[in-house]
């Protein structure tokens, strides 16, 4: 956590802060309004919004742009990178560009794979994965190089980010994965969404025993339900979603035209949980095309109003 | 060794159609040992092509043979006094025999009969699985012997990623995660050390990436 950049994310967190961030999905279009509307809807109740990168390789419109949007728009945005569909030219490339427009926060990542998009029998890159990419972005920020040991003559600020699934398998080898990522500089954790709190706990407690929690800021990560249809989705069709029985019941208990209210009452209450957790530095929600319901959540879990930081 | 698999048979006879004689040249390599392209699988597409011709009212003559290897000239050599009465060759080996036959015979069409797939294993009898890329460097060594590249779908170098469950990979279930594989390695060798340091960015040039590769032994040139 070493390294200080102008992010506000970064700030926040450092300040010991709860950091609240989001996740603003781009449209399959070019109009650049929606993201724009979708942002609106939280620019105040968030520290950062991620724009994801063809999420679910289906195609969108770039992260790149729609981080430039927020930031003239005077956001903070988290630039979410893909090694599918970029070699190493073009990725540091884009980290170039974005740092030209002030775009401090990076979220490193491999990517699903061709074969769950709109796609697939596209061929795909993975010339680096999400670590080594990691990797590039503390070079480029720390040593003022770009991998081929090419010197920059001024280097992009980025806060680096890296995701992680607790629920992905082997599990065991979920907190040294975080450890190696931390090894290569990630500086921030956002979770996979997590619906099992139990199996979330005992991830965060092999982070906690080996302190990891003091090396990178961990954002648990939360998609509220909209109802029974989507979790069973969730469930049974998303990989390394982890989405108990009980919380099917849950919902499932109460009429249809409840059932998104009470998804986001599920979310609430496991936020408040896992605010007494040791090692959670914050918040993501990826309220999936739910923007508007973002402030609420935020509010409800006391997590409003943001800290104010230089 | 190069795994192949045989082309659908309409796929051959449109291939063909405009011919009179035809000759199927078998390669008793590494398509031998898969089942698509030796001897045996030479008689078998020939005869069901005869068939077919003789349904349809077409002329053709089918000659059957199968080379040593058709990576080498010195097996290549055996065609040149008879591949003169055939109009074309379906040839049965990988893509390199192909082309490398082609390279011989510059007047002669040359056509594939079957697909190549990959380096790989007779993992049990009817099933071959993929083992090596080529990517030109290997990293064995430090991966418990077991290829991220051949067997991770996003050929991750610091896996496994967030889809990995119950030991398969996101892509589909018929695939095992190559990570899990690695890591149940390492923990049986002891390693795993190895798994918690950043292995950093690959060099490609050693691939495809970096163009057609070619090997010079010095020692063995004449």
């Amino acid at each position: 956590m070493s390294t200080t950049t102008p992010s506000k994310l970064q700030k926040i967190l450092a300040a010991g802060h709860f950091g609240v961030t989001t996740e603003c999905g781009p449209p399959r279009s070019c109009d650049g309004g929606v993201v724009e509307e979708k942002a609106k809807h939280v620019a105040g109740h968030v520290d950062a919004i991620n724009v994801t990168d063809n999420q679910t390789a289906v195609v969108r419109m770039c992260s790149l742009a729609s981080c430039i949007r927020l930031r003239i728009m005077g956001l903070e945005p988290v630039l979410q990178m893909v090694t599918r569909d970029r070699n190493r030219i073009g990725l540091q490339s884009d980290l170039l560009g974005a740092a030209s427009f002030g775009i401090n926060n990076v979220l490193c990542l491999t990517g699903d794979h061709q074969s769950f998009g709109d796609h697939p029998e596209a061929a795909n890159v993975f010339d680096l994965d999400s670590t080594q990419l990691i990797q590039t972005v503390k070079m480029m920020r720390d040593e003022a190089k770009l991998l081929s040991g090419a010197e920059l003559k001024t280097c992009p600020q980025m806060f680096i980010g890296a995701a992680e699934n607790p629920f992905a398998d082997p599990f065991d080898v979920r907190v040294s994965r975080l450890a190696k990522k931390v090894a290569a500089g990630a500086q921030f954790i956002q979770t996979q969404c997590i619906y099992n709190l139990d199996k979330f706990k005992k991830w965060m407690q092999g982070i906690v025993d080996r302190g990891l929690h003091e090396k990178v800021h961990i954002l648990a990560g939360f998609t509220p339900m909209k109802g029974v249809g989507m979790a069973k989705y969730m469930k049974n069709r998303v990989p390394g979603m982890d989405v108990p029985d009980d919380i099917i019941k849950r919902l499932q208990g109460v009429p249809k035209e409840k059932q998104s209210d009470e998804g986001i009452n599920i979310c609430i209450e496991h936020i408040q949980e896992l605010k007494e957790v040791k090692g959670v530095a914050g918040f993501h929600i990826m309220a999936i095309e739910w923007e508007e319901k973002v402030p609420e959540i935020v509010e409800r879990a006391g997590l409003y109003p943001r800290p104010k930081v230089d | 060794m190069i795994m192949a698999k045989a082309k659908p048979i309409e796929e051959i006879i449109d291939e063909i159609k405009e011919f009179k004689r035809i000759l199927i040249a078998g390669c008793n390599g590494c398509v031998t040992v898969c089942e698509a392209g030796g001897m045996k699988e030479v008689e078998v597409l020939a005869s069901a092509l005869r068939m077919y011709f003789k349904k349809a009212g077409q002329d053709m003559e089918i000659g059957e043979i199968s080379l040593t290897r058709q990576c080498d000239k010195e097996y290549i050599k055996e065609l040149r006094d008879g591949i003169g009465k055939y109009d074309a060759v379906v040839s049965l080996a990988c893509g390199a025999g192909v082309q490398f036959l082609a390279e011989m015979y510059e007047t002669k069409p040359i056509l594939p009969g079957v697909d190549t797939c990959f380096i790989g294993v007779t993992e049990e009898p009817g099933v071959w699985t993929e083992r090596c890329a080529a990517c030109g460097e290997c990293m064995l060594a430090s991966t418990g012997g077991i290829c991220p590249i051949a067997r991770c779908s996003k050929r991750m170098a610091n896996g496994p990623c967030g889809g990995s469950s119950d030991g398969k990979c996101e892509v589909n279930k018929e695939i095992a995660c190559g990570w899990q594989l690695i890591y149940d390695r390492l923990k049986a060798l002891g390693q795993l050390d190895r798994f918690e340091k950043p292995v950093s960015p690959k060099n490609w040039k050693t691939s495809r990436d970096g163009g057609p590769r070619k090997i010079i032994r010095e020692v063995s040139r004449q």
